[in-house]
């Protein structure tokens, strides 16, 4: 898929097995943790809040653990590429810029931030001139704000430019 | 049965007043338009729009008009798929995959026109068959659930996970661990029981659990959009137009391939009613097709059969996924959990006692299913040269746009934005998730049904004072879970019969 010739790999698929196995049994154990402390018996009046949840918590373990055991014993031919550096690069630049711009929306709004995270994308990545750039990011805005505010009337998270437009 | 006939007439009734026909239309257009879109899916773009409807269904006769838009939508995405397999290669939705075998060869050769044609049109013919079967077996199966009790009702939830596990291509273990953790995350918050608090660790923002909405987004949407990052994006298709002339001469070859449609049909029907979905449904048929036909090894070069096949199998497999989601409160794909999701949000209770006391809801959807088709198949006709204009638009700019609505989407299930945090993390986890094959569908089932699954469990426990042989006192639950351990143990047990011919 993403193995195009010349990129070398990030990393293999036998650490990648390894690394989400390990996690879901981490998953699991704590599920069975807090299953235990909230009691998995079965009580005087029926089963115990923990009942149901300690066995998903045992299951999500054993299983998990059985997929580590066999990505351990993965034959190397199969340990192919999971995923070139330059693929990775491009995951890495949709992922790091939209997690930023979650904490934006929390300061500016979602307009502002949403504006701003398209024009980023538009001008880096589509290396589009300015003006096509704020075209669209802010059209893209305008049109989310008569949608969401005006027509279906669901209030979105605002920030200090709407409060000065008086738009809140 | 005369019953079901009046009651389906009022159904249409329902379903025809200018009001729902027009979010008919847009629901369709909403679809087709998610479906073309990378990234956006029947199953998240429902998500998304779900939070819009809660205004919607709180008027009289508001939850039927809902639940046609958001239908609607998903036929719509059913049908968008097959446009951006024949013109571009690329599988806007999974089970169009199939459909790029042939359907993208026949756009090479310029016969796109064809391809799209006989593609809506055999989604079409699948889709009704689905119906009419919905229509005359889901009253026989809900009228049959009627006297299901808690310990019935885990057995069909038992079944229906199974069947995950014995027929999915996926890994069984990885299977088990995506959908055990689903029900853990559905297990997180308020214990709906006893009032405890499980696995919230103090964390205030964790008292009410993870949405189901939130973790469909996150991992059909913004997994979805960093896997296709990853492939580098270059859309370069074939030109689509369609004209009159293309479509009646497509009529006029496709009756040659009657059978095909009918066993396509046949083979969506089954596996949508019991939890396969669409995906596997349209492989098998392309796969069955192409044993039966007499031109079959030419298949995969550009045979009109070979669209035919899938999309009618992805079509009827869609569709019928609601019978028993209507019927039990089981969905048999992830885009009817998100429905179903809906119906318990809009305060209905999905399962046996809609038939009996919400007729008009259920008649009204089962009306719409039949308009909404014949809606689409107009809609996608006409105005495909429409739809592919829309996957020219540059991926660094429909990309964040996406992203956008999906935050957006995520934001409205609570207006909190701990769950577009949610999402994000979500979205990274689908990728690995998506990338390593754990599938999603069955967490994604897991995560809606949890809560009700768990309750009939305890409920069942309760009733017998923990002894498990409740799930096998009498004929009709100890079938049920019989069927339910033979799914379950299916790999298992064709691993131990492949070693023993082997020896």
């Amino acid at each position: 898929m993403a193995n195009k010739p010349g990129d070398r790999p990030a990393f293999r698929y036998k650490a990648a097995e390894l690394a989400v196995a390990a996690f879901f049994m981490l998953l699991g154990a704590i599920v069975i943790y807090d299953s235990v402390r909230l009691g998995a018996k079965w009580g005087s009046d029926g089963p115990q809040a923990g009942y149901f949840p300690f066995y998903l918590g045992v299951i999500i373990c054993v299983t998990s653990a059985a997929t580590f055991a066999l990505a351990l014993r993965m034959p190397k031919e199969e340990n192919v590429s999971f995923v070139g550096v330059d693929a990775f690069k491009l995951v890495l630049s949709v992922l790091i810029p939209s997690a930023v711009y979650v904490g934006f929306v929390s300061w500016l709004g979602i307009y502002v931030a949403s504006a701003l995270f398209v024009a980023l994308f538009m001008r880096w990545l589509g290396k589009y001139p300015w003006w096509k750039v704020a075209l669209v990011s802010i059209g893209n805005s305008v049109v989310f704000f008569l949608v969401f505010e005006v027509w279906f009337l669901v209030p979105l998270p605002k920030g200090p430019l709407e409060v000065l437009l008086h738009l809140d | 049965m005369l019953d079901d006939f009046q009651s389906l007439l009022q159904g249409f009734a329902v379903a025809l007043t200018l009001k729902n026909m027009g979010l008919m239309m847009v629901g369709i257009t909403l679809g087709v338009i998610i479906g073309v879109l990378p990234g956006l899916g029947g199953a998240n773009g429902v998500a998304i729009l779900l939070p819009l409807t809660f205004s919607m269904a709180q008027s009289p006769g508001g939850t039927t008009s809902a639940i046609i838009l958001l239908s609607c939508i998903y036929w719509g995405a059913l049908f968008g798929g097959a446009i951006t397999s024949i013109l571009f290669n690329i599988p806007g939705e999974p089970w169009s995959v199939a459909t790029t075998f042939d359907g993208y060869p026949l756009g090479q050769q310029g016969r796109a026109g064809n391809a799209l044609t006989a593609a809506f049109t055999s989604s079409f013919v699948g889709a009704f068959v689905a119906v009419i079967v919905i229509t005359f077996l889901a009253p026989i199966v809900a009228n049959f659930a009627l006297e299901f009790g808690p310990p019935e009702f885990f057995a069909v939830y038992l079944l229906t996970f199974s069947a995950f596990v014995g027929m999915s291509k996926e890994p069984p273990f990885k299977t088990l661990t995506a959908m055990m953790t689903g029900f853990a995350l559905a297990a997180v918050g308020t214990d709906p029981v006893t009032g405890a608090l499980r696995m919230t660790f103090g964390q205030t923002f964790l008292f009410n659990g993870f949405d189901f909405l939130v973790a469909v987004i996150g991992l059909f949407g913004i997994g979805e959009i960093l896997l296709t990052m990853e492939e580098g994006l270059a859309f370069k298709g074939a030109s689509a137009k369609i004209n009159m002339k293309v479509v009646l001469q497509t009529w006029k070859e496709l009756p040659r391939y009657w059978a095909t449609s009918l066993r396509s049909s046949a083979v969506g029907c089954f596996m949508g009613i019991v939890p396969g979905g669409a995906t596997p449904a349209s492989f098998m048929s392309y796969g069955v097709a192409r044993r039966f036909s007499k031109n079959g090894d030419k298949f995969g070069s550009g045979q009109l059969e070979g669209v035919v096949a899938p999309e009618t199998a992805a079509h009827a497999a869609g569709t019928s996924a609601l019978l028993p989601m209507i019927t039990l409160g089981v969905p048999g794909s992830p885009t009817a959990a998100v429905l179903l999701g809906g119906l318990l949000i809009w305060g209905l209770q999905p399962g046996p006692l809609l038939f009996v006391e919400q007729k008009d809801f259920v008649w009204g959807l089962i009306a719409s299913m039949y308009l909404g088709n014949i809606a689409g198949l107009i809609v996608v006709l006409t105005c495909v040269p429409l739809f592919a204009a829309i996957l020219r638009i540059p991926f660094s700019v429909i990309a964040p746009i996406i992203i956008v609505v999906c935050a957006i989407g995520a934001y409205t299930v609570h207006n909190s934005l701990f769950d577009v945090w949610m999402m994000v993390v979500f979205g990274a986890a689908g990728y690995f998730f998506k990338k390593l094959s754990y599938p999603l569908a069955p967490m994604v089932l897991a995560i809606v049904l949890g809560d009700s699954a768990e309750a009939s469990f305890r409920q069942a426990m309760l009733v017998s004072q923990g002894d498990l042989s409740v799930f096998f006192a009498n004929k009709l639950v100890g079938t049920l879970t019989g069927l339910a351990l033979l799914l379950l143990f299916w790999p298992l047990l064709s691993w131990g019969f492949a070693r023993l011919r082997g020896r």
